[in-house]
């Protein structure tokens, strides 16, 4: 243990004591501690390059030397080489060049000038190493990780530090925490020391960790504390301290309460995710059954097609915009709504068209549709998934809490799904063809003695239907796989949602959509996905027994037939 | 008098004509008929079983069931059952419990697995359950009227929610392999071309009855009152009757020959396994209906018949199109033959009439 913390700070102190059974070479130290006085930028650079070379030496122990070196200069140009060595990518040629091999072992770069390296040139040889240079090797490289001037460097170094043991670098990680600005390395780094200070035979200092265990309520913790807590055979608490036990209880339930609620957190978020899907799916769906009383089964398709609407928009962007590609998303917007509107219009006016007043031939017709769109797409595109990528701003996510990332993606088609909702809301409530449509919903035949035409309207409405189906595959494009059967999917569940919704009031279907998608989430973990499935679909049988016209049925009394 | 003439003929063409074709006109004569026919056309009496089903409830009755795959499948999973258990040790792990059960690591049968060793046993749940399933779902969702498009959408969870159920492993019916290498049934070799005839000729005599049964329902006078109700319902009920129990009837009625149509097409097909819940089998059964014609008996048993024919056909000859060709199906006869194949023949033989008397 001591050897590792003297190889920290070689310079201060206990240089040699691990190096008491090699030949110390106290000349160089002194030149070097001479020259650095004199002219540490270029000192630094001078040996910085003379310890890269060192560790193609033959002996080593002087490559042990050069590591810690590297260590103590801090300078983190050199960890390329280091972890080289570590991976055995590390090469030395006859001249003693340092060349770093890529992953693939067939290009090399020289350490020193970054210069591409021929390699067949060259006979290389592998610099020896053995387990006590690895782990000087390990810790010298978790140094200047700690030291490195980029964060997400830093980060993983910390999380490194807190999976594996890091005793012996109390020290250098109390150092780094007071520099340290970055809160989410700060915890990091707060957690490490106090996984160490748990060890330590202190009892205030493993209160204290225990304190700091308890703030952070850090998940990695609790086998741990679960630990402490143990009992041997004679029923006796392994640790015998009680104030410990306390502590590390309070800590253990700090956790386990952080726990449940980042999970419920959690839930919820991935249950809003999924609600705003449905919602997209189910949102063109209410509006038409309610305006037509037809159910569309081919409303699933117009979600595919607006999937693969995006898709090849997105082909279209990488063969001729490769530089605008990023934003090829934005464009399918207007595309993937049109493209399904013009279908859901065609539809409308070739067969729907011809069977109002027939809503059970409807959801049959449609049903064939259905069949059809689906076995053109997979002539046309193939029966497998397609692949649409993730524009770069949308990819990775943000951390909130230690563990949970909210992905950008989905965040993004909740902010999607409620510039949709608004739209579709000002549409009907502000505008006059909103007024039109309303007015039909509510009585056909009156609204049509009034002047306003029909079958126009219809023709709208079902155009705008398909269309918001439409920008609910764009969002599914983003979230999961593209094929022919991605309608079928979600059909079911959007019906669901027009049932618990009732029609007729976006609020209902706003409501029927997040309450399930919600429902949902919540119920996967307890009862599994199926099960959660089922009893959700009770639940929606039940439903309907009390309230036969969904949740938010329009009131008043309709004449039936 | 016709209808019953022409239904007799049918019924003694497959009884009798076509196994004495097999068995007595030799194998190269063009008449013969092979074994490996009878399984098939058996397969397609109990489809059409499934249509005169399917036509009692919707076609009659005007509800759109999407969920009559659900009670298929249930005589089908509880014959496929019987199946499996009279396997015995002959399985290929040689054990007591069905191969799946041994795959799965389970050491013992599951409690509803008891019984269906039980050929009786066995013959009473596929009576009572589909029936019964119906009965309860129809209860609750008649009470609360709900009617049209949205007992549409409700048969349709309740189907997809039980596909998803049979799918699970732990379920315990086989996973999405479903129930599958039957051996014997009654002891009887499945493979033996005698017990395939007598299967054979079971269905068919199942599905006779089940005509003669409907016949006399639509006729009687709950046939009258199911048709009003179909046509208005609201009328119907101003006139005194309780619509409720004519359709609850009517609906485990339908239930209750769909299961036995299931338990008879398991032992002929061989196999039967979730994909037979899938929401899209359901809805195919309307179109049999849709097509042959709704509201005549003969029409339905005509448009399983000639929906499925085309189905063997296309899969084998075009398979890309198959899809094509029923969802134009679906749409046509929606669009142009609301009546189906039995409105066309009425039309012509009207025709005809009209030009006699002329």
């Amino acid at each position: 243990m001591k050897k590792i913390i003297c190889l920290i700070e070689p310079r201060k102190r206990g240089f040699y004591e691990t190096e008491h059974k090699i030949f110390a070479p106290f000349f160089g130290v002194f030149v070097f501690l001479i020259i650095s006085l004199f002219s540490f930028s270029f000192v630094a650079a001078n040996d910085l390059e003379q310890s890269l070379k060192d560790l193609g030496n033959k002996s080593r122990s002087k490559i042990k030397k050069a590591i810690k070196n590297l260590g103590s200069q801090g300078n983190t140009a050199a960890l390329p080489a280091l972890e080289a060595l570590k991976d055995n990518r590390l090469r030395v040629s006859e001249d003693g060049a340092i060349i770093i091999l890529d992953e693939s072992g067939e290009k090399g770069q020289d350490a020193l000038t970054k210069e591409q390296v021929d390699l067949k040139s060259l006979s290389l040889r592998k610099p020896r190493i053995n387990n006590s240079v690895r782990r000087i090797l390990s810790t010298t490289i978790g140094t200047l990780q700690l030291k490195s001037s980029n964060p997400v460097i830093r980060l993983t170094a910390a999380k490194q530090l807190l999976k594996k043991s890091s005793s012996g670098l109390v020290e250098l990680i109390e150092m780094a925490l007071a520099e340290e600005t970055n809160d989410e390395i700060r915890e990091i780094f707060s957690l490490v020391l106090a996984k160490e200070g748990l060890n330590s035979d202190d009892k205030q200092k493993r209160l204290e960790s225990l304190k700091t265990i308890r703030e952070f309520g850090n998940i990695n913790f609790k086998s741990l504390l679960e630990n402490l807590l143990r009992k041997n055979e004679k029923n006796e608490f392994l640790e015998s301290d009680p104030k410990i036990r306390e502590g590390a209880e309070k800590a253990l339930s700090s956790i386990e309460k952080r726990q449940f609620f980042i999970n419920q957190f959690a839930n919820l978020f991935y249950g809003l995710s999924l609600g705003s899907i449905l919602l997209l799916a189910a949102l063109g769906l209410a509006i038409t059954f309610g305006l037509m009383g037809v159910i569309n089964m081919a409303h699933g398709e117009m979600l595919m097609i607006g999937a693969y609407s995006t898709y090849v928009v997105q082909n279209i962007f990488k063969e001729f915009f490769p530089h605008l590609f990023e934003w090829y998303l934005i464009a399918s917007i207007p595309v993937a709504f049109v493209v399904s509107a013009i279908i859901g219009i065609l539809l409308e006016r070739g067969i729907l068209r011809h069977l109002y007043g027939r809503p059970l031939e409807t959801l049959l017709a449609t049903w064939g549709i259905s069949l059809i769109l689906i076995q053109s797409v997979r002539l046309i595109f193939g029966a497998q998934n397609v692949e649409v990528a993730n524009p770069s701003f949308l990819s990775g996510g943000i951390s909130i809490f230690y563990g949970v990332v909210l992905p950008y993606n989905r965040i993004s088609i909740i902010l999607f799904v409620i510039f949709v909702v608004i739209s579709v809301w000002a549409l009907l409530q502000k505008t006059s063809l909103g007024l039109q449509v309303r007015a039909v919903t509510q009585n056909r035949e009156m609204a049509s003695c009034m002047g306003i035409s029909t079958h126009k309207i219809d023709m709208y409405t079902f155009g705008l239907g398909s269309g918001i189906a439409g920008l609910g595959g764009l969002a599914l494009s983003q979230i999961g796989n593209v094929g022919p059967e991605l309608g079928q999917l979600y059909i079911v569940d959007s019906f669901m949602v027009v049932v618990t919704g009732g029609v007729g009031k976006i609020a209902g279907t706003v409501t029927g959509a997040m309450g399930l998608g919600v429902l949902n989430k919540f119920l996967e973990p307890a009862a599994g996905a199926v099960l959660g499935k089922i009893i959700i679909l009770v639940l929606i049988i039940i439903l309907i027994q009390k309230r036969p016209q969904g949740l938010f049925a329009p009131k008043g009394r309709v004449v039936e037939n | 008098m016709k209808g019953w003439l022409f239904i007799f003929g049918l019924l003694a063409i497959s009884t009798v004509l076509l196994p004495l074709l097999n068995l007595w006109v030799p194998e190269e004569s063009n008449f013969h008929i092979p074994d490996y026919m009878f399984p098939l056309i058996g397969k397609y009496l109990c489809y059409a079983l499934v249509a005169l089903a399917m036509d009692l409830i919707w076609g009659y009755t005007g509800i759109l069931s999407l969920g009559h795959g659900v009670f298929f499948s249930m005589g089908g999973y509880a014959m496929g059952m019987y199946l499996m258990r009279s396997i015995g040790k002959e399985g290929v792990y040689k054990s007591d419990l069905p191969d799946f059960m041994v795959f799965l690591d389970w050491k013992e049968l599951p409690w509803y697995w008891y019984g269906f060793d039980n050929f009786i046993f066995t013959l009473l749940v596929i009576l009572i359950l589909p029936g019964l399933l119906a009965f309860t779902f129809g209860y609750f969702a008649f009470k609360s009227r709900i009617k049209g498009v949205y007992f549409a959408i409700i048969t349709q969870a309740m189907t997809f929610a039980l596909m998803l159920l049979f799918f699970r492993n732990n379920t315990g019916f086989g996973g999405n392999n479903g129930l599958t290498d039957f051996k014997r049934i009654l002891g009887y070799s499945l493979q033996d071309p005698s017990t395939k005839m007598s299967l054979y000729i079971i269905t068919a005599f199942v599905l006779f009855s089940s005509y003669v049964l409907g016949r006399y329902i639509v006729l009687s006078k709950l046939g009258r009152v199911l048709t009003a109700i179909r046509d208005a319902e609201s009328r119907v009920m101003f006139s005194g009757y309780n619509t409720i129990h004519y359709k609850l009837f009517i609906w485990t009625l339908s239930a209750f020959l769909c299961g036995i149509a299931g338990a008879l097409y398991v032992p002929q097909v061989g196999i039967i396994n979730p994909s037979e819940m899938q929401p899209a089998n359901s809805i195919e059964m309307a179109i049999w209906v849709a097509v042959g014609g709704r509201g005549t008996l003969s029409g339905a048993l005509v448009g399983a018949g000639l929906v499925n024919g085309a189905k063997s056909w296309f899969t084998v000859a075009a398979p890309d199109y198959w899809l094509y060709f029923l969802g134009a199906l679906f749409i046509v006869v929606t669009l142009f033959f609301p009546k189906g194949f039995a409105g066309i023949f009425t039309k012509l033989l009207s025709k005809d009439k009209w030009r006699e008397s002329a």
